[in-house]
């Protein structure tokens, strides 16, 4: 079983990767770019004798406790089989 | 009197901290080893600028998990003083001692050249040596130190007096032009309410030789061994 963590920034967060990241890819001449946000992802495998129930508990736990700083980022957690 | 100077893997100002604290200030300094948890022989521990594994993560985030950390917040909690600079200020924001993050610098480029701050609060443990509104020169160097808080936590950190230090022109006023990274409300560091935690992004300990270009950083660490003197007096 694996566990798919993102984080990004809270909304009220400003972001400034993310507008350089923007302001490059403008520079390519895409156009139409509204926003780009930088986040980061985590793959967690678990162990496979635990129950999925299991397995979101404690992907919830290490992405609260780790993976996220709750002053400035969310988090969301996927279960994948 | 002791102070201790906490050396995680990639702390690079520990040695800093300590040749301040020896020379300059005159007092007992040892190193503590980011495994040790008994902190019974200290009055005070800086935590040092460096980058405290790798940054890996977030800048002070896995740093928290060190077994001295533990001893650290029970440490605080007994009164004893607690001073984060640089990545230590990144640490005490990650491990709740202090309220609210250090993001990326808005400029997005590593910062390292002198600035002004201007004491917000002379009332602390840190500043007793030092008046309101007077402007030091002090280093920074980071990448990550632009302060970001909630509206409430501002509030309770404005009216509270924990705001101590703001970066400023040499005028001491505050501008956009003089904040190097973008921090909110020109915040260089704070303290926790009951002051005798602080955490700030500049370096004084790379501040106390006039041949390194200023010695206004002598007069934090010298304040720091007034309240521990004082503190010593009141046992």
């Amino acid at each position: 079983m694996k566990a798919n963590v993102y984080v990004t920034l809270k909304p009220s967060v400003l972001d400034p990767q993310g507008k350089a990241i923007q302001h490059s890819v403008e520079l390519l001449g895409m156009k139409n770019i509204a926003d780009i946000r930088q986040g980061k992802f985590f793959e967690i495998a678990l162990d496979s004798t635990i129950s999925e129930a299991e397995a979101s508990a404690a992907a919830e736990k290490i992405a609260k406790d780790v993976l996220a700083n709750p002053v400035i980022e969310d988090y969301k957690v996927e279960i994948v089989q | 009197m002791k102070f201790g100077v906490i050396v995680f893997p990639g702390s690079n100002c520990d040695h800093d901290a300590y040749h301040v604290v020896s020379k300059h200030v005159g007092q007992p300094v040892d190193f503590i080893w980011h495994k040790e948890t008994d902190l019974s022989a200290f009055d005070a521990v800086i935590i040092p600028g460096g980058f405290s594994y790798g940054d890996y993560l977030r800048a002070g985030a896995l740093s928290r998990f060190s077994p001295v950390m533990g001893a650290v917040k029970e440490f605080a909690s007994e009164g004893k003083f607690v001073f984060g600079i640089c990545n230590g200020f990144q640490i005490l924001c990650e491990s709740g001692l202090l309220p609210g993050a250090l993001m990326r610098n808005a400029g997005l480029h590593f910062v390292c050249r002198h600035v002004n701050i201007r004491i917000e609060n002379d009332n602390t443990p840190f500043t007793n040596e030092l008046e309101n509104g007077r402007v030091l020169s002090i280093p920074v160097a980071h990448a990550e130190g632009n302060y970001v808080c909630d509206d409430m936590t501002f509030d309770q950190l404005e009216e509270n007096g924990q705001i101590v230090f703001r970066y400023c022109d040499e005028d001491g006023m505050l501008t956009d032009e003089s904040n190097p990274n973008g921090a909110r409300s020109n915040i260089a560091g704070i303290c926790n309410l009951d002051r005798n935690v602080l955490g700030m992004m500049p370096h004084p300990e790379r501040a106390c030789e006039e041949m390194l270009g200023s010695n206004d950083g002598r007069d934090i660490f010298r304040s720091l061994t007034n309240a521990i003197v004082y503190a010593e007096a009141r046992v």
